[in-house]
């Protein structure tokens, strides 16, 4: 399955895990929503829920759920610092446009 | 497109919909800004990766505003224009920073708070702190991604209404969003999390840069209350590098060197503390103005003895917390450093062993305040689950009472009362015929009225004449949620009142609050003996005026040589009142008492046979 995270994302989320102190690992999905249609989903996991596709990408153990699968094939997430900010990042090649304020896109 | 923060399962946020909140640690000497992502608190650094921001602002010519290290590194060289520790002005009238002693900066009396004149104008402490907030509000936006939904601020425990209004419109100068204003103290349980337990105990031991606070909480089902508050205000990790800069002084000897040679030796002295805390010993290098280049060294054990006697005094406040708690050292289920100078082991080992308990060490002190103002910013802002909200119950920092004969104190709202509060209490006249009564509400630790704060007066008028002691008056004193207090007075017969409302901490500075507490602590001996000379003579004055009074109706039964020896015991106490010594007084009250039992006597004698006159025994017997 072609959804991988980068080291720096891989640290980041097992950073966070730890912090939390519980949890499976990160579900990653795409809902509908917003001005552009599809918008992320990036959560810490409990459980896992019937059908989820389960990996493990640099160590960490990554659910998705089969519906969004189809919209992430491909897709590398990263953790990037810009200026100050600093956060998660997804680079999904089935991504066709953005609305403009980024927050949601299309395939 | 921005950048994405972990969510809880099923709580990502709908896209344009993200609440940005921070907790911000507004503080003397530094100020933070944290918040949540990705479900943990973090501090947000600036472009050069630093979270702490010098709470310092210069104000240049033409309008130019510097902030944090900035204008830090400009105070040295234009000390009036730089403004420091603004925290302390918050709130206060120019007699109230007076007392701070010589500061460099030109101080305006303006209504309600001091203004400060510099380079760029007329400045309000009010705005100097929003220009604070503004840098950090800013750093939050650009490391967010975003505008704030809001703020939580943080005050100390001891801050009264009027300091927290003023930091509550700094922040909105700033153009902040306060969430609410939550207690440091409060904050620092909240960072670890303490508010999960079902209840307990905490002490949080805050030593800053130049204050110390200790505050007791007590958690139950989710609400935390302030048990009581102590501190020093003159004490802080600055001491300790005084007195590291001294050692070395006597050591090299050194005389008294300039204001910038001793803030190079300082500079070391700091540097070398905090290595210490890590190193079993340090060195630094030292090039005063005169050229001489000194080395520097001390070992950790050599700097634990030197300041063997700061740590103790963290201990004074930390005993009277607890005691106004009414709790023992190792009744307390947790203690929460707070403040870079709790980093110090002999610091760590001397609460350890104060309180029989490891303190909580693992967040970074320093951060400690603003992380839990983010969890609670977080929560605030709906990005937590629903319900979980925390109520602080406030407490009155210092007791109020009002003033009783003698200009002596009677405490009504003992401090540390949590509020609301109502207390009443019953007193009476002390002159027959007494028709009126001046109610005094003060505020303070102190015995005598002198010592406290006047906080408001007012008359009771219209009480029937009777004799004195007969009269039955209830002071009600009520502080309500907000900390206003209004008090009442009854007389109990007749049901006439009379009422005032008065703001109970207005114009109090934490200083002010702290020494005064400290005063009544120094003061205890001196004050029991004035409270002693006080009733002595509201005793002498009672019984002069009692004997004189039976002189007039009964003096017939005293013999001429009586009569003249009971005036001269009258006149020698009258003479003893005037001195000052309690005992002295005490002693001449019991002999004029002596003096007077067998005229006493006499007329009891009198009034009874009056009283029997014409009746039957068997009468006077069955009643």
């Amino acid at each position: 399955m072609a959804v991988t995270l980068t080291d720096r994302a891989a640290d980041h989320v097992q950073r966070y895990i730890e912090k939390r102190g519980r949890g499976i690992g990160l579900r990653l999905g795409v809902r509908t929503t917003g001005c552009s249609g599809l918008a992320y989903k990036i959560e810490f996991a409990d459980e896992a829920q019937e059908g989820d596709l389960q990996f493990d990408s640099n160590g960490v153990h990554v659910l998705i759920d089969p519906k969004s699968l189809a919209y992430l094939d491909g897709t590398e997430l990263d953790f990037v610092r810009e200026g100050l900010n600093e956060g998660f990042k997804f680079h999904n090649p089935n991504e066709k446009d953005r609305c403009g304020c980024g927050e949601s896109f299309n395939v | 497109m921005p950048l994405l923060q972990i969510s809880e399962p099923g709580e990502t946020p709908e896209p344009h919909e993200r609440q940005l909140a921070v907790g911000i640690d507004l503080g003397t000497t530094h100020s933070l800004v944290a918040t949540v992502r990705s479900g943990s608190a973090e501090c947000l650094p600036d472009a050069q990766g630093r979270v702490l921001l010098p709470s310092v602002v210069r104000y240049g010519p033409g309008g130019a505003v510097a902030v944090g290290h900035e204008a830090l590194a400009m105070a040295a060289d234009d000390p009036s224009n730089t403004i420091a520790s603004v925290k302390r002005f918050m709130g206060r009238g120019v007699s109230d920073v007076a007392k701070y002693g010589a500061l460099p900066y030109r101080f305006v009396d303006a209504p309600g708070m001091v203004g400060i004149e510099t380079a760029a104008g007329l400045r309000s402490p009010v705005q100097v702190s929003a220009d604070i907030l503004r840098t950090l509000r800013a750093r939050a936006e650009q490391s967010l991604g975003g505008e704030l939904f809001g703020a939580v601020v943080t005050v100390p425990a001891y801050f009264d209404d009027s300091q927290r209004q003023a930091t509550k419109d700094a922040a909105r100068i700033a153009g902040l969003n306060v969430l609410r204003l939550l207690n440091e103290p409060t904050a620092a349980a909240i960072a670890y999390g303490l508010d999960n337990a079902a209840e307990g105990t905490f002490a949080i031991f805050d030593l800053g840069g130049g204050t110390f606070d200790l505050s007791i909480l007590k958690l139950t089902r989710g609400v935390f209350e302030v048990l009581s508050t102590s501190g020093d205000s003159a004490l802080g990790g600055d001491d300790f590098d005084q007195a590291i800069a001294r050692h070395w002084r006597k050591a090299h000897g050194l005389a008294d060197a300039s204001g910038r040679d001793t803030r190079r030796l300082l500079a070391a002295a700091r540097e070398v503390k905090e290595r210490l805390s890590g190193a079993q010993s340090a060195d630094a290098k030292v090039t005063f103005t005169w050229g001489q280049q000194l080395h520097l060294r001390l070992e950790r054990r050599e700097f634990e003895e030197i300041t063997a006697s700061l740590i103790q005094k963290t201990l004074v406040p930390t005993r009277k917390a607890l005691r106004d708690a009414g709790l023992a050292a190792t009744q307390v289920d947790g203690v929460v450093l707070v403040g870079g100078a709790t980093r110090m082991p002999h610091l760590q080992r001397a609460v350890a062993s104060f309180f029989q308990r490891e303190p909580l060490v693992n967040l970074d002190p320093e951060q400690v305040v603003a992380l839990g103002a983010a969890t609670q910013a977080n929560a605030l802002a709906g990005n937590r689950a629903a319900g979980d909200d925390w109520l602080l119950l406030d407490v009155i920092p210092l007791s109020l009472g009002l003033e009783t004969m003698g200009g002596l104190v009677e405490k009504v709202i003992p401090r540390n009362s949590t509020i609301p509060a109502a207390r009443a209490q019953e007193f009476t006249t002390f002159k027959d015929g007494q028709t009126a009564m001046a109610v005094h509400v003060v505020q303070g630790e102190r015995e005598l009225v002198a010592d406290c704060r006047s906080l408001a007066r007012f008359e009771l008028r219209g009480i029937p004449p009777m004799v004195a002691g007969a009269a039955r008056i209830a002071v009600t004193f009520q502080v309500d949620a907000d900390g206003l207090l209004s008090v009442s007075a009854r007389e109990k017969t007749t049901g006439v009142s009379s009422s005032v409302v008065v703001k109970p901490s207005y114009g109090l500075t934490d200083d002010e609050v702290a020494a005064m507490l400290r005063e009544g602590f120094d003061h205890a001996q001196a004050d029991r003996d004035a409270r002693a000379l006080a009733e002595q003579r509201v005793e002498a004055e009672a019984l002069i005026a009692a004997i004189g009074s039976a002189l007039e109706q009964d003096g017939d039964l005293l013999s001429p040589e009586e009569r003249a020896s009971l005036s001269a015991g009258i006149a020698s106490l009258e003479a003893a009142g005037k001195a000052t010594d309690h005992r002295a007084l005490k002693s001449a009250v019991e002999s004029l008492n002596r003096a007077s039992e067998a005229f006493a006597a006499r007329r009891m004698d009198r009034s009874v046979s009056q009283a029997l006159a014409g009746r039957r025994l068997d009468e006077v017997g069955s009643k």
